[in-house]
């Protein structure tokens, strides 16, 4: 994806990842930012099903040709799914940072967590 | 354009696919032949076992002389080093290693010293040995050297394995090692080899360490703080007695990692500041060809604290008392029971030791000073040049503050302005004939650009790689299309990093 693009529908949060929330359960990934400033993503190491994730601390990482990074739980709760895909084609997370690209699908321990998390808009303006 | 240096036309050099010694050659063709047996033959099974011997003769290549000595000249021009060019590369300290240096290295009594030659008749190397030590310990403030980690990283791993031994000797378990996050990326790692959890400590708006931050992190858990000073942004950290002092209030070590020792050599003292363990990176400051170009040397020094813990052997004098019947000055002391055990084989790159030991000895304690306070004027020099060239208002300073002998550039407004970025820039730079400055790192800076230009180089060199970027900048403001297709004229053009992370190719099928 070329152009920064950031989704009306997705809540932010400032260590660049989003979430997608459906009831209880949401999806994570990271920013259009984030991937830009890491560049192409080489390797990408997926937490467990059932692992507890604790919002604001990292749960898995990626790496891209320049580093390699912590990604940070935009909320807390236990991954029910994990993007398998990404293991063989970790250059989603680049091409569909929103899409194909998501990372972890997790049920919601604290739905109310939501109130830390950035409106586009304010996220935006926290890149600028 | 007109500019040879942006032909699409390959040049010879990129048509010439680079191949191994062994896609050359012939069967049976040789470089050397033996000369005719003049002893009496014996059979091979009386001089090696059969059990012990190859079934079939190694695969090794079959070329005349001429074949191989062009294979690997050819292959070193390919090479960019620093004797063919500015090499710029941030926290690495590329200076000019003095041609004397591998003179006295070559001396026969250094270079064909066999690594098991008893103490007895290697006095020499040891008294070289043992006056380096005594002269690394000088410029570190610290009273005990042990030459033996080869490296810088190796350096760190000594200095986390005598954290460990000194904690658990006093019965302390501990559990993290605290990093700033300007940290260089063999800190973390250094940290989690030696089975501690690494905590980031922030960076505050000097570009120095977050006090309140560090105060909030600093407690019994921590078994040591490690610390680059000044940083791989180039800036020295003005608080750095209150740091040791926070840290040592809770018991814990601190580390200071002297990849960045090029600006403080007889300035600024590690031990004076308060630190335990200093790495020194020989390589570095103390002038080898390094990066690929020669081995290592990453001596630590440490406190009368630390010292029980130190690798064995030891390097020690018998203080001209030779009463014992010992004919032996200098020696190799075993008998280490608080020891953190061997680090290296034998006694560590003694070539490195020869060349840091002619280094301070030409320089002497005032040349030594005036290395890096030259090293850092060409820093603030080559800076005011970029700055003057309006280069600085597409890439600013991270910090805006006198550096010491490195400067971090951030080239996030020349993304946002000209469509070009750091990787570009350099990629560019290597078409203008200089090696890029280290890029991404530290990761603190958007699209960073880190800059160690070294003593050694002159002003008409900095003066001209500070217009070749001014010029690449013009050129994409004009075409961003140009630095983004380069390099042109290199050997290979543009690599595709991610597929050789992703898919190495390790080996050559034969």
């Amino acid at each position: 994806m070329a152009e920064a693009s950031y989704p009306q529908d997705l809540l932010y949060h400032p260590e660049h990842d989003w979430a997608r929330i459906d009831g209880d359960v949401a999806t994570f990934g990271i920013t259009w930012h984030a991937q830009d400033a890491l560049g192409e993503v080489v390797f990408f190491d997926p937490p467990a099903v059932g692992a507890q994730l604790t919002q604001h601390e990292p749960y898995t990482e990626v790496e891209s040709v320049k580093a390699v990074s912590d990604v940070i739980a935009p909320l807390s709760g236990e991954v029910i799914e994990v993007n398998e895909s990404l293991a063989g084609a970790p250059e989603a997370i680049n091409d569909d940072p929103y899409g194909a690209g998501w990372i972890v699908k997790v049920r919601l321990s604290d739905t109310g967590q939501t109130d830390a998390l950035l409106a586009p808009d304010a996220y935006v303006a926290l890149l600028a | 354009m007109s500019d040879t240096r942006v032909s699409l036309e390959e040049t010879a050099m990129q048509r010439d696919r680079a191949v191994t010694i062994f896609e050359k050659g012939a069967p049976g063709r040789r470089a050397f032949v033996a000369p005719a047996l003049d002893v009496p033959e014996q059979p091979l099974d009386e001089l090696i076992p059969s059990h012990l011997r190859r079934r079939a003769p190694a695969r090794l290549p079959e070329v005349s002389e001429p074949e191989l000595v062009r294979h690997y000249v050819r292959i070193s021009r390919r090479n960019f080093d620093l004797d063919s060019g500015f090499y710029p590369l941030g926290s690495c300290t590329m200076k000019h290693n003095p041609r004397l240096h591998e003179r006295v290295a070559g001396l026969p009594g250094h270079a064909r010293l066999h690594p098991l030659q008893d103490p007895a008749r290697a006095q020499g190397a040891l008294q070289l040995m043992w006056n380096l030590e005594r002269a690394l310990s000088e410029i570190a403030g610290l009273p005990h050297v042990s030459l033996q980690p080869s490296a810088g990283s190796h350096g760190e791993l000594a200095g986390v394995l005598l954290t460990r031994a000194y904690h658990a000797d006093r019965g302390d378990q501990r559990r993290t090692v605290l990093t700033p996050d300007t940290a260089h990326g063999t800190n973390p790692a250094t940290v989690t080899m030696g089975g501690y959890e690494v905590v980031k400590v922030g960076t505050n708006a000097a570009g120095g360490v977050d006090i309140e931050d560090l105060r909030a992190k600093a407690d019994r858990d921590v078994a040591c703080l490690m610390l680059t000073n000044p940083n791989t942004l180039g800036l020295f950290d003005p608080n750095i007695e209150e740091i040791a002092r926070i840290v040592h209030d809770v018991g814990a070590t601190v580390y200071y990692d002297g990849a960045n020792l090029n600006a403080v050599m007889g300035i600024s003292r590690p031990g004076d500041m308060g630190f335990d363990i200093v790495h020194f990176n020989l390589h570095k400051s103390f002038t080898q060809p390094h990066g690929g170009g020669g081995p290592g040397a990453g001596p630590i020094a440490v406190s009368d604290r630390i010292e029980p813990y130190l690798p064995h052997p030891v390097i020690v004098r018998h203080g001209g008392d030779f009463s014992n019947g010992s004919t032996r000055e200098f020696d190799l002391d075993y008998e280490r029971p608080k020891s953190i055990g061997r680090l290296r084989g034998f006694q560590g790159n003694y070539g490195c030791f020869v060349r840091a030991y002619a280094y301070i000895c030409s320089l002497g304690a005032s040349g030594l000073r005036d290395a890096s306070e030259t090293a850092v004027l060409n820093a603030n020099y080559l800076l005011a040049r970029l700055r003057q060239l309006g280069v600085c208002e597409l890439l600013p300073p991270a910090y805006d503050r006198i550096c010491m002998h490195e400067f971090a550039l951030t080239g996030g407004p020349m993304k946002r302005e000209l469509g070009i970025r750091t990787l570009d820039l350099a990629k560019r730079l290597l078409d203008y004939g200089y090696h890029p400055p280290t890029v991404y790192f530290p990761l603190l800076v958007e699209e960073a650009l880190l800059v160690e230009p070294t003593e050694t180089e002159t002003k008409e060199t900095l003066d001209g790689f500070a217009e070749a970027i001014a010029e690449i900048l013009r050129e994409a403001r004009e075409d961003p299309e140009v630095a983004r297709g380069a390099p042109y004229s290199t050997p290979v053009r543009r690599l595709d990093e991610a597929t050789a992370a992703k898919q190495p190719v390790l080996r050559q099928a034969l």
